[in-house]
């Protein structure tokens, strides 16, 4: 976002050129036209034939998605075999079971299709599916709790809105209410609380990418889900500090507003796994466990609250900044019950820990800047305090929805 | 995060309940309703009924709705069909010898073919003469029988048979598996009668039997060395007038491990699972039914033979002449324990009979079967 800018300065930056001469587009032509040709020889000629041992190719199938209906048992896969892959029969429970494939036909590598299976599943009980290929290589999947997969109705998405409300937007405005008795606070103060905010970002940097990797490895290996993770992440955190310091670097609401942005994409993430959650019939969501969310999420607020105790916000201003990080998660949780693939959710985790990464980096600025513009600021009692406070914060009460 | 929905999971960490349990508060109430809703509308009962009415499959019967393998195998291209292997006896070239004995002579070649198991799943299989079962040999008690073999396959291969026979004649290693390219010839005279098989005893074993190498061999038996059971003798002996009032089938139980983790995907009776589900096998109510019943399953210990809405007596590796188990309608084998199974439907009505082995899992993997018993009723 905001990268215009950024890029018309390269251009200009550049050396003049008088434009291209036929030399240059010959040097242009040349390497391209040897790649073509590489690849032409490679088609044609075969050299590969050696290699072949007559051993089958190889078959990676990815169960991306899982539908439980009247109908039966609804699954996305997608193929990542060195070839086109044919899928010949489906087991469930260790018996052949009729099904139809949508699209029919071979799987290309990285295409997708549904499998649609009549199996009367039993509710609230395991299933395991088995896919066979024409090769005779299996595939499994496990149902863990068969649940019906919730559909897309208001009687639905209400009350997960519900839930996400007490998991995102509740905890935010209980901390961003604290404004007020913050704000009397003296620089120390100020500075302790900023360290704080650091120290629980740092919690949910080390958090988000914990769960984006966990998710990559269930992408299909073509995704390469780890290194999409680092590089979404990595993108996201220079794009944000590049847009967030067009006009120098952020204070007060600014700030507060890219703090809210992070703690955002981290609940659309939180959001997205709980929905999964439902999707995937683990709704037991006790009420202790949204509860512990709640207090885990309330030191979000104050992080958010921290960088404009030198400001004058309005009302406006913080019914803003909390459903900014709040709402994410309300979001997460409809996306996440309704189309759950797990390429999809890595990526967004990716993206919030950038983000996260992107505010570390502003609020220790802003630290620095307003302790008197030294580093020494960084390394004082208070601030390695708030900062160690932060964590432990955040850690103990991530005790509450561990289970 | 995901670690604890990881957790939660888990089959044994659904606490469903727990919600309801906590909903005395506004919250808990609300989370209860998300709860019950997300489970959808099946929380009444245990999940779908599968749409009925739609066969799945080219024909046959349709008692078992969708749970049965999609299609139908190539028997083309795999060079056997299942149904007509049933009663494909390969009974040699006969000559005398000076003694006055028969000599029956057998080629049998070892070959590597990739064979359709389940429509659409191709298996690399190991064969006798290109088919899983190999072909049937079917002698008579006190025949001489030599069999020429030739190992056009791709590993050494062997056929031991189990009969009586000199260590020479074996086919274990050192006496008659052979290389690939190589030539034997295995000697001996057909004894005891009764419903028997062969298998190649190259090593490894399992690897080599669960690949397909083995085949059913039936000495049957000589009514002039059992004067006493003379007309039973006859009804056993291919070729005869009693003989041919019965309808006689092979079935090999055998099962294929397609991913090879040493767990079968596949189970069949004649290798092709489901085969005899969707090409019920014809009977006929007036005429009795004696199958030679054979187990080669690697991999689990036992398989076994059950017969719906019907008894049968049974003649355990058939080396008598009278059941050693008479009125059973199940009966389990270890790896190669075979015998006969004789049977009516004089007094049923014609339709459609299954029989099926009594490990539900190997039935719903494959090994199932239906017989069509036709005839008017007198």
């Amino acid at each position: 976002m905001n990268e215009a800018p950024v890029s018309s300065r390269v251009v200009t930056d550049a050396p003049s050129r008088a434009g291209f001469s036929m030399l240059d587009l010959l040097w242009l032509v040349l390497p391209v036209g040897l790649l073509g040709l590489a690849a032409a020889w490679l088609v044609f000629a075969d050299p590969l034939k050696v290699f072949d041992t007559g051993a089958p190719p190889v078959e990676h199938l990815t169960f991306e998605r899982t539908l439980l209906d009247g109908e039966g048992i609804h699954l996305k896969v997608r193929a990542g075999g060195s070839e086109p892959m044919r899928i010949a029969q489906v087991q469930v429970d260790d018996a052949y079971w009729a099904f139809s494939q949508e699209p029919p036909g071979e799987l290309a590598r990285l295409a997708t299709a549904w499998l649609h299976i009549p199996y009367p599943w039993v509710l609230g009980e395991a299933h395991k599916v088995k896919v066979i290929t024409n090769t005779g290589t299996a595939f499994e999947h496990e149902i863990a709790v068969a649940v019906a997969t919730p559909e897309p109705s208001a009687n639905q998405l209400l009350p997960q809105a519900l839930v996400g409300t007490f998991v995102g937007i509740l905890p935010v405005a209980i901390g961003l209410m604290l404004f007020p008795v913050l704000s009397r606070l003296r620089q120390g103060g100020i500075a302790f609380v900023l360290a704080l905010t650091v120290g629980l970002l740092a919690f949910l940097l080390v958090d988000t990418v914990e769960d984006a990797m966990e998710l990559a490895g269930r992408t299909a290996a073509a995704f390469q889900g780890h290194v999409m993770v680092v590089v979404a992440g990595l993108s996201t955190f220079l794009l944000l500090l590049a847009a967030g310091r067009r006009h120098g670097a952020p204070t007060g609401l600014a700030l507060a507003g890219y703090i809210a942005l992070g703690i955002g994409l981290h609940n659309l993430g939180e959001g997205l796994a709980i929905g999964a959650a439902f999707a995937a019939g683990a709704a037991a969501l006790g009420t202790f466990l949204v509860l512990g969310f709640t207090l885990h999420n309330v030191t979000e607020g104050i992080g958010i609250a921290a960088p404009l105790l030198k400001a004058r916000p309005t009302l406006a201003h913080f019914a803003g900044l909390t459903l900014l990080a709040g709402a994410p998660a309300i979001l997460g949780m409809w996306l996440g019950s309704l189309a759950y693939s797990p390429q999809w959710s890595a990526l967004a985790l990716a993206v919030g820990a950038g983000a996260i990464l992107q505010v570390i980096v502003e609020v220790g600025a802003y630290l620095v800047r307003s302790s008197g513009g030294t580093t020494a600021a960084l390394s004082t009692p208070a601030t390695i305090g708030g900062v160690v406070l932060g964590i432990a914060v955040m850690y103990t009460t991530g005790m509450l929805v561990k289970i | 995060m995901q670690r604890w929905l990881q957790q939660r999971l888990s089959r044994r960490g659904m606490i469903l309940s727990g919600v309801a349990a906590t909903g005395a508060s506004a919250l808990g109430a609300v989370l209860a309703k998300v709860a019950a809703q997300s489970g959808g509308p099946h929380t009444a009962h245990n999940g779908p009924a599968p749409p009925s009415g739609q066969s799945v499959h080219a024909g046959g019967h349709n008692v078992h709705g969708h749970m049965i393998s999609m299609g139908d195998v190539d028997s083309a291209r795999n060079g056997f069909d299942p149904s007509a292997l049933l009663s494909d006896w390969t009974t040699g070239t006969t000559s005398k010898l000076p003694d006055g004995r028969t000599l029956r002579s057998f080629e049998v070649v070892a070959e590597d073919k990739e064979i359709e198991i389940v429509p659409g799943v191709m298996f690399p299989a190991w064969t006798y003469n290109g088919r899983v079962p190999g072909p049937t040999l079917r002698v008579t008690e006190g025949d001489r029988v030599r069999i020429v073999f030739k190992n056009y396959g791709s590993h050494p291969h062997s056929m031991h048979f189990h009969g009586i026979h000199s260590a020479r004649m074996d086919g274990v290693p050192g006496a008659g598996v052979i290389g690939p390219g190589a030539e034997f010839v295995y000697e001996f005279d057909a004894l005891p009668f009764g419903c028997h098989l062969y298998h190649c005893h190259a090593l490894p074993l399992k690897r080599h039997i669960h690949k397909g190498m083995y085949g059913a061999f039936i000495i049957d038996p000589d009514p002039a060395r059992h004067p006493a059971e003379a007309a039973v003798a006859r009804s056993r002996l291919l070729g005869s007038a009693e003989n041919r009032e019965w309808q006689e089938l092979v079935m090999v139980m055998n099962a294929f491990d397609t991913n090879f983790d040493g767990e079968n995907e596949v189970y069949a009776v004649n290798t092709v699972g489901h085969h005899y589900m969707k090409h019920a096998i014809k009977l006929e109510r007036r005429r009795p039914v004696r199958i030679y019943l054979i187990n080669v399953t690697e991999f689990d210990p036992i398989n076994s033979f059950h017969l719906h809405g019907n008894f049968f007596d049974y003649y355990d590796h058939g080396t008598t002449l009278a059941p050693t188990l008479k009125t059973i309608d199940t009966v389990m084998q270890c790896q190669a324990q075979r015998g006969i199974l004789e049977f009516t439907y004089r007094d049923h009505e014609p339709g459609q009979y299954m029989f099926h082995a009594h490990q539900s899992e190997f039935a719903e993997l494959g090994w199932m079967g239906m017989f069509e018993v036709t005839g008017e009723v007198a």
